[in-house]
């Protein structure tokens, strides 16, 4: 147990004048369900978009098993990988976006297959075999050969989660991944993520879904004004918040 | 369920347009009227374009406009990615000299660009390959036996279209949402790959209608080679009515032949951009083909 799987110290982040993270500090160990809440323009959506260097940052550093992502040390300064070596970090981190991000050019089947074949070289048919296995993990076995657009919102979410599980990455990140969709498709997504999480699938998870977070997560983050402002285990922060702000948060949203 | 009347009683009775029935009326007149005076019109002489419809010579000059159209549009394409790739580029130099050269060569005119190329060798009588700022030369060739006028042609009707696709690529690229770039960064795709395989593909819907134009426009646009001597489509129309003064029949010769031409190109069109819309519409437009047979379907029904 206990092994970090993604360590961040002192991520700071900024647009132009506005400081957006301002020092976050967080560990993941293998297996674990992190969640974080807080309010929009609290910088969560950032932070979990620095942990696979979809978005720079001005100082800090992140981790993934003991290797810094994005960046080299030189000294004192860290320079920025090239394109290759980024590519091979961010092939083993997973993410899945709030607004699905599928390749609408491409069948479902193919939309899980493209990177497993493109970027890791694994031969066609086997690529296929486990892109079958994973769309039947998600409830989605019957749909391999439709076009993203001839899905619903939940159905496209379950293979965006299915072509990021086809990389076997070792942590995957979820952007607030039922915020775009109806509220009647919430609940198939929720329960593919539950599926993953009892799977041992170490993940981050962006989310407005207190309860999930509450029965899924081993752990919590309330973020506010681009620092962590509480964290511990689910049920003592949404039930006894020691903070303020996370008092004033919640008892909006619950 | 009470006594309505069943989903095959109801009719739907449309307004007539009793204005649509006057107005087609009158057109259809005219159109008459114009169509008679042009067949009876012996000045048509549709009897010599009959005779130089097929000609060796005539249809000479169409096999090198179908050259000068594919090889220039060929060309001209792959041009215009490279040049809306580079001014997509953060690297400000790339960008700026594929803006400068779009700039330049949209902002010429296509008929200056060729009589340019064709008179090269009046700026550079020798073109040498060699080290740049004063380095050993390796090779020399005398400009005009490089720069022939095909070459000349090829040149301008290429470099003039690059600029042209390099905007029509750039919009269907920037037309591909910001998320797929993402997507494809995340699962660890590279820069070319994302290109080539994510973005490319779904910019081709917004690419093509406006690309399927320029070939068009090319087809016809190539006859302006005519001031290097090339013997395209119009300039062979117009040697042979400079000997036999058949300007108006020999001028239809070389009109249905463009006419004939892009025909076939708007149905390879159609094709093209059926075959792009797969995933971005919940059905394909019919083809031709499907729609005829639905017809009959409906005929044979009624």
């Amino acid at each position: 147990m206990s092994e970090v799987i993604l360590r961040v110290r002192d991520v700071h982040k900024r647009y132009g004048a506005l400081e957006v993270l301002k020092g976050v500090d967080l560990d993941v160990e293998r297996g674990e369900v992190m969640c974080i809440i807080g309010p929009s323009g609290s910088g969560k959506s950032t932070l979990l978009r620095s942990l696979n260097h979809l978005e720079t940052i001005d100082r800090g550093r992140v981790e993934l098993s003991g290797e810094l992502i994005g960046y080299r040390e030189r000294g004192q300064t860290l320079v920025s990988l090239p394109e290759k070596e980024l590519a091979a970090q961010r092939a083993r981190i997973g993410m899945v976006f709030q607004s699905f991000n599928l390749f609408p050019h491409l069948t479902v089947l193919q939309n899980v297959v493209e990177a497993p074949v493109g970027v890791l070289g694994r031969p066609i048919a086997q690529a296929r075999e486990d892109a079958r296995r994973l769309l039947a993990r998600v409830g989605l076995e019957h749909r391999t050969d439709a076009y993203p657009r001839q899905l619903s919102g939940g159905q496209q979410q379950r293979v965006a989660i299915a072509r990021a599980l086809a990389m076997d990455p070792e942590v995957v990140l979820f952007d607030e991944p039922t915020s775009a969709l109806d509220p009647e498709l919430v609940g198939e997504v929720l329960d593919v993520m539950k599926d993953l999480a009892e799977g041992g699938l170490t993940m981050v998870v962006v989310t407005h879904e207190i309860g999930f977070a509450r029965e899924v997560g081993s752990s919590l983050l309330f973020m506010d004004g681009g620092v962590v402002v509480e964290r511990g285990a689910p049920r003592a922060v949404l039930e006894d918040p020691q903070q303020e702000r996370t008092r004033a948060f919640l008892s909006k949203v619950l | 369920m009470r006594d309505q009347p069943s989903a095959t009683e109801i009719r739907v009775a449309h307004r007539l347009h009793a204005g649509w029935w006057v107005a087609t009326a009158l057109v259809a007149v005219l159109a008459a009227a114009l169509l008679r005076s042009l067949l009876t019109n012996p000045n048509l002489q549709l009897d010599v374009v009959r005779e130089y419809f097929f000609s060796a010579e005539i249809l000479r000059g169409l096999a090198r406009t179908l050259e000068l159209t594919a090889i220039a549009m060929l060309a001209g394409i792959a041009i215009g990615v490279l040049t809306a790739v580079m001014r997509l580029s953060p690297v400000k130099l790339l960008s700026g000299i594929a803006g400068a050269y779009v700039w330049f060569f949209r902002g010429t005119p296509l008929l200056v660009q060729i009589i340019f190329w064709y008179n090269l060798s009046a700026l550079f009588p020798e073109l040498t390959l060699g080290i740049p700022f004063g380095g050993p030369t390796f090779q020399a060739w005398d400009t005009n036996v490089v720069v022939t006028p095909l070459m000349a042609s090829l040149l301008a009707l290429a470099l003039n279209e690059g600029a042209y696709m390099a905007e029509i690529v750039r919009g269907g690229i920037l037309s591909v949402d910001q998320g797929q770039q993402e997507a494809a960064r995340a699962l660890g795709m590279r820069g070319r790959r994302v290109m080539r395989r994510i973005i490319l593909p779904q910019a081709m819907r917004v690419v093509v209608p406006p690309t399927g134009n320029q070939v068009i426009s090319m087809l016809k646009s190539s006859a302006l080679v005519s001031v290097t001597s090339m013997p395209e489509l119009l300039y062979s129309a117009q040697l042979v009515y400079q000997r036999t003064f058949q300007t108006i029949p020999l001028l239809i010769v070389a009109s249905l032949w463009y006419l004939v031409v892009t025909t076939l190109l708007s149905i390879g069109q159609f094709y093209v951009e059926r075959r792009y819309a797969r995933g971005s519409r919940n059905t394909l437009p019919p083809t031709p083909w499907q729609r005829l047979r639905a017809l009959r379907v409906r005929g044979a029904a009624a």
